[in-house]
């Protein structure tokens, strides 16, 4: 049972990561893809529709997260005080950057919106990368089960690391630039002409960046974490993962230039959910490792009782069942190309 | 009182106020958009359809508000109340859970096909958007009560080895029959707010003799509904929760009252300042023997005194909970009063002429905002010192591990954030006022 929710979790995780993912990645790319009034308007109005339900995905993961092994929700969103306030922040910020930038049309009021949402999504990006980091580095966790982190402390993985630390700034960098092509393969799937062009280009450019940094933070992963091959050593069927990972990557490689963005961006989107599944198998059973071996949280030792996580599975169901239906629909209202005639951004 | 006690109490405090300014605007006014959608459809009316999308274009600012407001809520529980979540998340995360999956999909899914697909969809399909965004507001404010509920009146649950609570019967959880009172009375507060805000721009419209016709149809769907809430505010839905308290938690009803000597035939504090020292209420003005009729519909009833419970169980506050209390109950009377002559006047085709009535609507905006805070406050307030009753106090809740420091650098910060959220809102709504229910959205963007 615990090990069901730790897949759920981890799934609506990925989940909130691909699909949010594109639209931080459209904010990364929109004050240089994106130039004048009309083109930046027709990227607000790629995203406009889905980002809000994006977003709910980290929610509703955050809830079932607090639901199913509440120790792990107390213990970690206690331990990571200060980056999840500053990730609050960001996402206010983020969310009035494009709701209310349509309002008025005003240059100086515009142009102010337009550099808030460039920036909240680009820190944003930034900081769950850096989260995963922490996750996969491991927390200074006590026998209390608690800890706290602050920012920064030498940049050095001491027992007493910061929450900024030279490897998850690394991980930071990676989302950063993963989200980025990420985003820019959504926009040019969802836009027209020269827009579109323009993006694609961006994915193009950022194509042996993004390739390198991923050899080198699963390196790293592995030179700092050795423990994270165990669980591929014991079950090998798991290696297929970084073969899948690769293999997006090569897809996007060989499908964006030649136009084929939609193939492109799915292969994106695999690539995204190969990385984070990668991550939880390497972790499973634990949930957030501690400095201290011993001391770290297990989906055993985090869970609610076995009578709540049988009455969730019921509702969950019924729950998923239904979003992913709405999700179908909206989607398939919002179909196609943006075009600028209409109501809205 | 420990300063991180103090400062993860005001951190909670102060978000969830400020939070709750927008959620009771969306829940009041989603109904209401409904009602305008329907009346559209029915008399083929172009009017009503451009007074629903004025309305959809307030409910969207507002919502954008209540979205972003609201996420640090659920944060918060790990955040700064983690020893509070690790005892009760077995429990309160079901409910925080399901609001997620149940209430925030729909809402957010229909939100963007309401606000941005009324081109792509058959008449007939929009309004079913718009009810799926008031079914989500309204589902989502379900759990929320569903898990405050709990904490007020905890139900469902067993004592496990490691010293938390988990769920025992889903039912009884997802059932409390405080709760079912609580939403009810929650749920027509906001109809008030949604009420009496669309009232007071109707009147607005009606007094500056600008966009009248659109003013005319906000002021009579305003008062309408404002009437129906405020009546059910007191009756039936105030009255159960105020039996709910009395059976379940009388020391805060006679902290509330502050009733510091049990007796019969208890009077009731209209005024007064209660003197906490010397337990006793300075400048009364008293009903006799109202509160124990009200309370137990007998007048010579005993009504149960602060005297009768040991001092560590007071709610700590007791002046604040009791000016709370009384300010809520005091406008929600304030309110019938209103909106009965408004109805009135309506009835007998006076109102739109009627001028004081219309300043009266217009100047009575910001008091139901101030009478639902209120009412949170004497929620929470008259719970202390427990956070879950009789289970978990308040001072062994919060996150012992994020220390005072922290907690006022993040507090600071969300008060500068909401400072500057709460300007940017007031401008846009004036904005959408000032621009009208006219103004066609597509020439406008």
């Amino acid at each position: 049972m615990e090990t069901l929710w730790f897949m759920i979790v981890a799934v609506m995780l990925t989940a909130y990561v691909v699909l949010d993912g594109f639209d931080l990645g459209a904010g990364i790319i929109y004050l240089t893809v994106a130039r004048t009034s009309d083109e930046r308007r027709t990227v607000l109005r790629a995203i406009g529709p889905v980002w809000d339900g994006n977003e709910v995905w980290l929610l509703a993961a955050g809830g079932t997260l607090y639901f199913a092994f509440p120790q792990l929700y107390a213990s970690s969103f206690s331990g990571f005080y200060l980056p999840l306030m500053m990730v609050l922040w960001l996402l206010m910020l983020r969310a009035i950057g494009i709701e209310f930038r349509t309002h008025i049309e005003n240059p100086v009021w515009q142009a102010f919106f337009d550099a808030v949402f460039f920036g909240a999504s680009a820190l944003l990006a930034i900081f769950f990368g850096a989260a995963l980091g922490n996750v996969i580095r491991g927390v200074p966790l006590g026998p209390d089960g608690y800890f706290f982190e602050p920012m920064w402390t030498t940049f050095k993985l001491g027992p007493n690391p910061g929450i900024l630390d030279w490897y998850t700034v690394t991980t930071g960098v990676v989302a950063l630039v993963t989200l980025t092509v990420h985003g820019a393969l959504y926009v040019a799937v969802k836009t027209e002409n020269e827009l579109s062009r323009r993006a694609r280009g961006v994915a193009i450019m950022l194509w042996p960046v993004q390739f390198f940094l991923t050899c080198f933070s699963l390196g790293v992963t592995y030179w700092i974490r050795p423990s994270v091959m165990d669980n591929y050593r014991a079950h090998p069927i798991g290696l297929l993962v970084p073969v899948v990972v690769f293999g997006s990557l090569a897809v996007m490689m060989w499908a964006a230039p030649k136009g084929k963005e939609k193939r492109a961006f799915i292969a994106s989107c695999v690539y995204i959910a190969g990385m984070l599944v990668g991550a939880a198998f390497a972790l499973y059973p634990v949930v957030l490792p501690a400095r201290t071996a011993a001391y770290s949280l297990t989906i055993y030792n985090t869970a609610a009782g076995h009578h709540g996580l049988a009455v969730g599975m019921v509702w969950w169901t019924m729950g998923v069942v239904l979003a992913l239906g709405y999700f179908v629909f909206v989607y398939r209202m919002f179909r196609g190309k943006v075009r600028l005639e209409g109501g809205g951004y | 009182m420990d300063s991180a006690l103090l400062i993860h109490r005001l951190h909670f405090a102060f978000t969830a106020t400020f939070h709750y300014l927008f959620p009771q605007l969306t829940m009041g006014l989603a109904p209401l958009i409904v009602v305008l959608k329907t009346i559209g459809l029915r008399r083929n009316d172009e009017t009503y359809h451009q007074a629903a999308r004025f309305w959809a274009k307030i409910f969207g600012i507002s919502f954008v508000l209540g979205v972003v407001t609201g996420i640090p809520m659920e944060f918060q529980f790990g955040t700064n109340w983690s020893v509070f979540s690790r005892f009760a998340g077995g429990v309160i995360g079901q409910t925080l859970a399901m609001e997620g999956m149940f209430a925030f999909f729909l809402e957010s899914a229909f939100l963007g096909l309401f606000l941005y697909g009324e081109k792509r969809l058959s008449p007939k399909a929009h309004w079913w958007s718009a009810m799926a965004v008031f079914l989500g507001s309204w589902l989502s404010g379900y759990f929320i009560i569903a898990t405050d509920a709990w904490m007020q009146h905890p139900v469902g649950y067993v004592h496990a080895a490691d010293g938390s609570v988990q769920l025992s019967s889903f039912w009884e959880l997802v059932l409390n029959p405080w709760a079912w009172w609580q939403y009810a009375h929650n749920m027509s507060g906001a109809g008030i707010t949604g009420a009496f805000v669309m009232a007071s721009v109707g009147a607005f419209y009606l007094l500056g003799r600008k966009h009248v016709e659109h003013g005319k149809i906000f002021v009579k769907v305003g008062v309408v509904a404002g009437c129906i809430f405020s009546v059910l505010q007191l009756f039936p839905t105030g009255d159960g929760q105020g039996k709910m308290v009395a059976l379940n938690q009388p020391v805060t009803l006679a902290a509330m009252e502050s009733l510091f000597e049990g007796q019969p035939g208890a009077p009731l504090v209209i005024i007064g300042q209660p003197n906490v020292d010397e337990k006793k209420i300075d400048n009364p003005i008293l009903v006799p023997k109202m509160l124990s009729f009200l309370t137990y519909r007998r007048w010579n009833a005993h009504v149960q005194g602060l005297d009768a419970f040991p001092p560590e169980q007071w709610p700590q506050n007791i002046p604040l909970l009791y000016y709370s209390y009384h300010i809520m109950v005091g406008l929600g009377t304030i309110f019938i009063a209103v909106m009965v002559v408004a109805v009135l006047l309506l009835w007998r085709g006076k109102l739109f002429d009627a001028r004081w009535m219309l300043w009266l609507l217009l100047l009575s905006l910001p008091f139901p905002f101030i009478a639902n805070t209120a009412g949170w406050l004497t929620a929470e307030l008259g719970r202390q010192p427990w956070l879950v009753y009789g289970l978990m106090r308040t001072a062994d809740g919060y996150s012992k591990n994020v220390s005072a420091g922290n907690g006022l650098f993040t507090l600071l910060g969300f008060m500068g954030m909401y400072t500057v959220l709460g300007i940017l809102f007031l401008f846009l709504i004036r904005f959408e006022i000032e621009r009208g229910p006219e103004a066609d959205r597509a020439a406008a963007h």
